[in-house]
């Protein structure tokens, strides 16, 4: 007993020590909810690096309107309920600026959170920078004012990614492949409803669903898609149930092109790599670190000096951080309030490539030229490999900004 | 048709002889401990990864001998130092025990290779396709799995009905205490069974490894499959478990090759009630999508209309 409350003296006297530290220093905190422990915690851990990386950098210019910026991490584990308990408590900590992205479902919570926080709290108000989250409600019929979209939703990767198949011509028969759950199936009725379209040339031979993270053996699915005659196939699976699937197909000598969302998480180039499937695997993001633009070249090489063991970075959170900032300045406050309306409508170079992008008002969401790469052997002015692989994704096709707006349901209610 | 037919049962047999190496040694120390050994899987998971770090370092096959040997000697010194210890104090124990050790082993694997997948290649040797059927390569990787298992299966078979230890390992298997008493050292019966049902599942892990992915949340897809093939075998039966992994396998890739629904049994729901919005979606459920759930109604129909199992002798 006696110990017990002694190590709890400490542990108080430890916590009073950091709130003394942070009453006493004005930083400009941004506080990152997002998954630092569990399953999600790899891809958590990279968005914390790459947040610190970003904040070392604006505070060696001196910060942001004269202020350091500081991170303040808050794991969530990838929980909608442990989400919201620690942004209340980063609200508690002085937190106006929360970062978040990991899981629809968590940012969901998060978004409608932070509205109703806002609404009964004037002049409390927080902000919430969704940097990876992309179910379409998010930014359709729960849109809020409060919230700001920076990866292209599912509605814009399909309509991108559907529009770059219907216009190659050598794509004829085309299978759908995804898990069953709400982003498998969101994903496979748009791009059904889009390929299978009158006049598109297309036909989609097959519609399947697999089981969420469950399935031991894809060979199975790949003898029904060989059995199909498909030429292509295009999949949402991410993780295992991408990488057994693809390894499969090398296995079965399945010789379709693949046209995938997540091909390029972690773990998936390797198996591209092990199955041999050379320049046939393709994957629709913001860009890919083998665009031929030097300033991002030579900050991404930067980057991954300083995190040998973890060298991914999501370039979108560059252009999050990057415009958060610019409102900031702007508006000279870093009151949301005051530097929300800044955000609205923002063009903004983008990090990956420096072409123009734009914060929608309407619905804030972020439109930005989206790229379609595939993984291969790399040539000229292509020094990013991936996993050590000797491969790395180079661009197949450009979409132009212009190409990627969707319409939206959002009807936005506006503080007055 | 055909084409569909024989390629599924190729694969389904593949698929079934790797849960056969598994559940192999899960069977034999189910039903001589009486306890499900929650860590079955995880063993599975140990042989990958050493496995993998052997072939890094002198290549894929010394790590095909050397990596059960590890894994099953890890396994004697568990079932030694742990199992025996809290087997006092019952199976309620012995389960959670191995329940605990399954954490333990998979924060371990993540401490050591990360989370992310390792990169383990199939031996450069067996890298090509054996044979072509309907335009589906056959890698010649798959073949050697499939024999490996099969020559396990009758390895085994060989030493439990030919062998004086294989004799002993049968008698404990039911009578434990008479064997006892007939000079045997039954304990260590148990530990050698432990070691070499660990060792199994690793050689399963070794071999899947390169095949599938190697990363440290594979024993969680494999684990509770074991059960339904230990289960429906019956307890103690290689031959009940050999069936049941092919049954199973087979099963499971009929399974995703159909793609019948009740909407094509009994045609298409029409009516617009509320029961129609409620059944529409059970409607269009095809076969496929339930695939990962046929093992486990095979389990539940097994436990209710022969609890022991297809080739069991005693009840479950």
């Amino acid at each position: 007993m006696k110990k017990h409350l002694f190590s709890t003296a400490i542990a108080l006297s430890l916590l009073g020590a950091t709130a003394m530290h942070a009453v006493a220093e004005d930083t400009f905190k941004i506080g990152y909810v997002d998954p630092l422990s569990g399953g999600g915690a790899a891809a958590g851990q990279i968005g914390l690096n790459q947040l610190k990386y970003i904040a070392d950098e604006i505070n060696g210019k001196g910060g942001v309107l004269g202020k350091q910026v500081e991170i303040i991490p808050y794991d969530n584990k990838l929980d909608p309920q442990v989400s919201l308990l620690q942004v209340q408590k980063a609200i508690d900590q002085g937190v106006r600026v929360i970062v978040q992205g990991n899981g629809s479902s968590v940012a969901a919570a998060v978004e409608s959170f932070v509205t109703k926080f806002n609404s009964r709290n004037p002049g409390k108000e927080v902000v919430h920078i969704n940097h990876a989250a992309i179910d379409p409600s998010l930014t359709n019929d729960n849109c809020s004012y409060w919230h700001f979209a920076f990866d292209a939703n599912v509605n814009i990767k399909v309509e991108a990614m559907t529009n770059f198949m219907k216009a190659n011509d050598a794509i004829k028969k085309v299978y759908l492949i995804s898990q069953d759950y709400s982003f498998g199936h969101s994903v496979a009725d748009a791009a059904a409803k889009k390929l299978g379209a009158e006049g598109s040339g297309i036909e989609v031979v097959g519609n399947e669903f697999v089981p969420l993270q469950k399935v031991t053996d894809f060979s199975p699915y790949i003898a029904k898609i060989q059995a199909s005659g498909a030429d292509s196939v295009m999949t949402a699976n991410w993780g295992n149930d991408l990488q057994l699937l693809i390894k499969a197909a090398g296995d079965a000598g399945l010789g379709v092109n693949w046209y995938t969302f997540y091909a390029g998480l972690a773990g998936t180039p390797t198996a591209i790599k092990q199955a041999g499937l050379e320049d046939k695997v393709f994957q629709i993001t913001e860009g890919v670190n083998n665009i031929d633009y030097q300033p991002m070249q030579e900050k991404v090489k930067d980057y991954i000096s300083k995190h040998k063991d973890a060298p991914i970075y999501y370039p979108r959170l560059f252009n999050a951080m990057g415009m958060v900032f610019k409102a900031v300045e702007e508006a000279n406050s870093e009151d949301p309030v005051k530097f929300v309306p800044k955000l609205e409508g923002m063009r903004y170079a983008d990090f990956i490539d420096g072409k123009e992008g734009f914060m929608r008002k309407d619905d804030h969401q972020y439109f930005q030229t989206m790229y379609i790469s595939g993984l291969g052997a790399l040539g000229a002015n292509q020094p990013f490999d991936e996993e050590g692989t000797g491969w790395g994704w180079k661009v197949a096709a450009t979409v132009p900004v212009d190409e990627t707006i969707v319409p939206t349901t959002c009807d936005m209610e506006r503080p007055n | 048709m055909l084409e569909i037919v024989l390629i599924s049962s190729l694969n389904g047999v593949l698929f079934g002889m790797l849960l056969f190496l598994m559940a192999s040694g899960l069977t034999v120390i189910f039903s001589m401990m009486g306890v499900l050994n929650f860590a079955h899987a995880s063993f599975y998971m140990l042989g990958a990864f050493f496995g993998f770090e052997i072939s890094r370092h002198v290549g894929f096959w010394p790590g095909l001998v050397v990596a059960p040997v590890l894994v099953g000697m890890i396994g004697m010194l568990v079932e030694r130092y742990g199992l025996r210890t809290v087997h006092k104090h019952g199976h309620v124990a012995e389960l959670l025990f191995t329940f605990g050790l399954t954490f333990i082993i998979q924060e371990l694997v993540q401490m050591i290779w990360g989370k992310l997948a390792v990169d383990y290649r199939v031996p450069p040797i067996l890298d090509f396709p054996a044979f072509t059927i309907f335009s589906t390569e056959y890698p010649a990787y798959k073949i050697f799995e499939l024999l490996t298992a099969i020559a396990i299966f009758l390895a085994l078979l060989l030493v439990i009905k030919r062998t004086r230890i294989g004799l002993v390992v049968q008698a404990s298997l039911s009578h434990p205490e008479m064997v006892g008493m007939l000079g045997h050292n039954v304990d260590r019966v148990f530990m050698l069974v432990f070691g070499v049902g660990a060792g199994l599942a690793a050689v399963a892990g070794v071999i899947a490894g390169p095949a599938l992915v190697t990363q440290s949340n594979m024993a969680h897809s494999l684990g509770p499959i074991l059960f339904v093939v230990v289960v429906v075998g019956g307890l103690g039966s290689l031959g009940g478990a050999f069936i049941a992994s092919l049954l199973i396998g087979l099963l499971q890739t009929f399974a995703v090759a159909s793609n019948a629904s009740l909407a094509d049994a009994f045609g298409e729901l029409t009516g617009t009630g509320p029961l129609a919005a409620y059944l529409g979606d059970i409607w269009n459920v095809t076969v496929a999508q339930l695939s990962a759930v046929m093992p486990y109604l095979l389990l539940v129909l097994i436990l209710i209309f022969r609890p022991r199992g297809l080739m069991g002798t005693r009840e479950t």
